[in-house]
């Protein structure tokens, strides 16, 4: 295969790079010579990945990930690693201990999170496409904050190897990128079954967006409209969706009572995990060494307590304490309770709608600094949670403006049906296109 | 106090004889390799990988628990074990939980009242090994200590028993069948260091339980238990409390030691992995075939061979012995059972156990041509050890070996009988040199004849069958009164 190298000096006023690959080398593809930024909780071998954590700082990883390596296979060039919430740990990329990533529409506010490095390099114009990951939102907030679309695949249609693990069961790798088309592109590429993630489906992705709905019945839950959700938004998505209907599609209205436990659900089973997860990084194999003068405990605790954010350490010990006996059941096994609740009443309704539409963000990007104590960000994450809870598909098109700034209108779909909210937000953006 | 009162559980984890571990496709090989030469991303834990699951390591366990008369579990899980160990690259072991793959079944033992027991079986489930700490000094006082990850990931399994074992005897029994049976079944290899560690419960009937960390050796769970029975019995004798607590094996010094450590305090925050699916076996299962097993051939060799029940038990207590003695007799069954039966159980395992060395290390078909000597009267048993003694030694020094035939020929040992004019000879010279001893004969003292078969017997060097010496020496006195 011919290697090629493509020039990349991108002007970053953003810091939404943490690492930038001047010259990335290439070969072909579909996705010949396309520069794509990698999140950087994505393994690259040979380019630092740190999940914008001090405690992974200077870790090379000696492989690709999976995904990686096939958009490498398809001729594109690794342009860099982006910000983030340390660890994925957070909605609005405020929570890296190499700084926050400014909106490209507005400096004054968050890009969204986690993957606002990702999302601000693409919105910026600095490369075409890039990859995010999802575990409660993370490409869906930030593409809704800065205005591009970020497709969270099904649970399983994208391999996680070389995710470095924030909470397996809840996150996946997906595409982001300005328009349907690319993000469809770069989703064909990377979808597809892996054996090194056995639980990764072979399901490829070869699809062509089509923009006609013609009888697609979009199920409206109410609960996306209700509290919480800023009455502006609201009114910006619901005509988007008045655009849907009026080529073709039918709405519904219907209600997922199982909503009200899902941000609790998904906070103890993402921190649970995180706890296992975050667990072998303790300076013994990479990141900041231990002091081996110490006794290996203590060398243990100071890596950790000098190496994590305030954000991790604590979700860190909020799982450790959702997970410690005594505790189980009364919060990790009834959180797997409620999540099954959440994937029945999505089941239920997915039995009368071809997929379900609201707003992304129950609010435009917030200011920088805006959201101060934990509890209002978790809250922030209330529309994006249920999916990953129910492993479903779902996508994030621009549909509007609030106070100058983008609204995105999120498309949930069955599972293994990332075609169909592809086709529905490809159809909002066709007929909306100036 | 007697033994009754002793009860005894076992945890015993076996290393699975797989080519690659657990999760990953690293070569399982790493005994005669440098540190941290057998590791990928997976096995190191590196950030961002994930565990593919080793279908065979599963089989294996499936045919263990099978074997074992276990019930295997339709869907079994896997669960992170939580717990801080530099040996434990992820920070968690990839182990079985509340779903393992199996539950129940039993290992048959001789107890020692002579009897065959079923000892029961809580459960089975399959876990990675961690690696491990190489410490420059020792533990405490060391500068530092090394990691090597060769041995993470490796397949084990574990084996849990009821508390059923009633002394540190039957325990060993009870692992002796265990390695026995997984032996017939291909799936783990005794001789590997460290394929093996065992975790004992010991209580005194009545007092509390004390648990015995990381015993590394069949004989090493049997001196565990002993040393930790006396320790238990010397306190109540004294009038004090058996502790509950755990305590470590000291291999080297043979006593037990308390771990009041707080890493064993761990509360291990077990949870679904959720990199792997549930585990659904229930058809696969059934379709898994047996091999012969201990106790069936061991019924066999009685059958088949008229072995003694002991000679059996022996002879089929471990694959390749039991493998041997067929490979011995085959050919000619008739004549050789009784003999091999005999020199295997009795003098070759003796002879191999005294110089650790395996029986692989020693040639059937030599051993065979050795067995025909014996049985065509050619050497007598005495002759007959001397000379699988020259055999195991050349050997074990490496030196080319030597068939039977010419170390007796070598040696000049062959059996001296009674038309062969020596023997007549030898037993005069006795006679002549000896004139008290006949005396005393003929007095009826039947201690001189002793006596002078004796110093007969040492004048052949062993070569003459002590019966047949007997029948000439009695003639030879009887003669001589006449």
């Amino acid at each position: 295969m011919a290697v090629h190298t493509i020039n990349f000096e991108p002007d970053d006023r953003y810091n939404a790079f943490l690492k930038v690959c001047a010259k990335p080398s290439h070969g072909e593809g579909k996705l010949v010579g396309i520069a794509i930024a990698v999140k950087d909780n994505i393994s690259t071998q040979g380019i630092e990945t740190t999940c914008a954590s001090k405690i992974l700082k200077g870790y090379v990883p000696p492989y690709d990930a999976h995904a990686v390596g096939l958009i490498k296979n398809a001729g594109a060039a690794v342009a860099g690693k982006t910000n983030m919430d340390e660890f994925g740990m957070g909605t609005s990329t405020e929570n890296s201990a190499f700084g926050p990533t400014l909106n490209p529409r507005d400096t004054g506010r968050v890009p969204g999170g986690s993957s606002g490095g990702s999302a601000a390099v693409v919105a910026a114009g600095m490369v075409r496409m890039a990859l995010g990951t999802d575990t409660g939102g993370s490409i869906r907030c930030p593409a809704a904050f800065c205005g591009i679309v970020g497709l969270k695949p099904t649970y399983g249609r994208v391999s996680r190897y070389g995710l470095i693990a924030y909470a397996n069961s809840l996150e996946t790798i997906g595409p982001m990128a300005t328009n349907v088309a690319d993000v469809s592109l770069l989703m064909s590429v990377i979808a597809g079954h892996d054996r090194k993630d056995t639980t990764s489906h072979d399901k490829p992705y070869d699809h062509t967006p089509s923009g006609d709905i013609n009888g697609l019945r979009i199920g409206v839950p109410e609960e996306y409209f209700g509290k919480g959700v800023d009455p502006e938004v609201a009114a910006v998505v619901r005509r988007a969706i008045g655009r849907l209907e009026d080529l073709g599609a039918s709405t519904v209205p219907c209600s997922i009572p199982s909503m009200e436990y899902a941000l609790a659900a998904y906070y103890v089973i993402c921190t649970s995990e995180a706890s296992s997860n975050l667990a072998r990084f303790d300076g013994v194999r990479y990141g900041p060494a231990a002091d081996t003068r110490k006794s290996w405990h203590a060398a243990y605790q100071d890596v950790r307590k000098q190496g994590f954010g305030p954000e991790v350490r604590r979700r860190i010990m909020l799982g450790t304490f959702a997970l410690s006996s005594g505790y189980y059941g009364k919060y990790y096994a009834k959180a797997q309770i409620a999540r099954e609740n959440v994937r029945k009443d999505f089941a239920r309704l997915f039995q009368d709608v071809d997929v379900l539409c609201g707003p992304t963000m129950p609010m435009i990007a917030f200011k920088l600094g805006e959201k101060s104590d934990p509890l209002s960000m978790y809250l922030s994450d209330i529309l994006t949670v249920p999916v990953n809870l129910a492993g479903i598909p779902a996508i994030s098109v621009p549909c509007g403006k609030v106070q100058g700034m983008p609204v995105g209108l999120q498309v949930m779909g069955r599972p293994f049906e990332d075609e169909r909210v592809i086709d529905v937000a490809y159809a909002y953006e066709q007929a909306v296109k100036p | 106090m007697i033994d009754a009162d002793v009860v005894v559980g076992l945890e015993v984890h076996c290393q699975l004889d797989t080519k690659s571990k657990l999760f990953c496709g690293c070569s399982t090989d790493y005994r005669n390799d440098g540190p941290n030469t057998h590791v990928c991303p997976v096995c190191l834990g590196l950030p961002g990988t994930m565990p593919v699951l080793n279908k065979r390591a599963i089989e294996y366990a499936m045919r263990v628990a099978k074997a074992l008369n276990c019930t295997v579990i339709p869907e079994s899980e896997f669960s992170r074990k939580n717990y801080f160990y530099p040996d434990l690259d992820k920070a968690y072991q990839i182990t079985q939980y509340d779903k393992p793959l199996a539950v129940g079944g039993y290992v048959e033992i001789e107890g020692d009242d002579g009897k065959e027991r079923k000892i029961q079986l809580t459960r089975i489930h399959v876990e990675e090994d961690p690696g491990r700490l190489v410490h420059m000094g020792n533990a405490e006082r060391g500068r530092y200590s090394l990691v090597d990850y060769n041995r993470s990931g490796i397949p084990l399994i574990e084996i849990v028993s009821e508390p059923e074992m009633r002394s540190p005897k039957e325990a060993r029994k009870f692992l002796n069948k265990l390695r026995a049976t997984l032996e017939y079944l291909g799936v783990f290899d005794s001789e590997k260091e460290g394929s093996l560690r065992v975790d004992a419960n010991i209580s005194l009937r009545g007092s509390e339980r004390v648990e015995i960390k990381n015993i590394t050796s069949y004989k090493g769970v049997e001196k565990a238990l002993t040393f930790e029975v006396t320790r238990q019995k010397n306190l109540l004798r004294r009038g004090l409390k058996v502790e509950r607590e755990t305590r470590h094996y000291l291999e080297a010094r043979g006593i037990t030691q308390s771990a009041r450590s707080k890493e064993l305090e761990n509360d291990y925050r077990y949870f679904p992995e959720p990199d792997l699916r549930p585990l659904r076996v229930q058809s696969w299962v059934k379709e898994i075939i047996l091999p012969e097993l201990p106790d069936a051939r061991r019924e066999r060799f009685v059958q088949q061979y008229g072995c003694s029940l002991n000679h059996a038990r022996t002879l089929t207590g471990e694959l390749k012995m039991a493998n041997f003695f067929e490979a011995v007799v085959a050919g000619d069954e008739k004549n050789l059972c009784a003999l091999a039966a005999t020199w295997i159980a009795d003098t070759l395992a003796g002879e191999l156990n005294y110089r650790s060395m395996g029986i692989d290390m020693v040639d059937a078909k030599s051993f065979t041509g050795l067995l025909q000597l014996l049985r065509e009267g050619t050497i007598t048993d005495k002759s007959g050890i001397e000379v699988l003694r020259v055999m195991l030694d050349r050997r074990l020094r490496s030196e080319l070996a030597e068939t039977p035939e010419a170390i007796v020929s070598r040696l000049n040992i062959a059996k001296t009988s009674g038309d062969d004019a020596a023997l007549t000879g030898v037993i005069h010279e006795v006679i002549t040199e000896n004139p008290k001893a006949v005396e005393d004969y003929s007095a009826g003292k039947n201690g001189a004849l002793n006596f002078l078969v004796g110093q007969a017997m040492k004048k052949t060097r062993g070569c003459a069958d002590p019966g047949e010496l007997n029948q000439l020496m009695v003639a030879a006195l009887k003669n001589r009164e006449q």
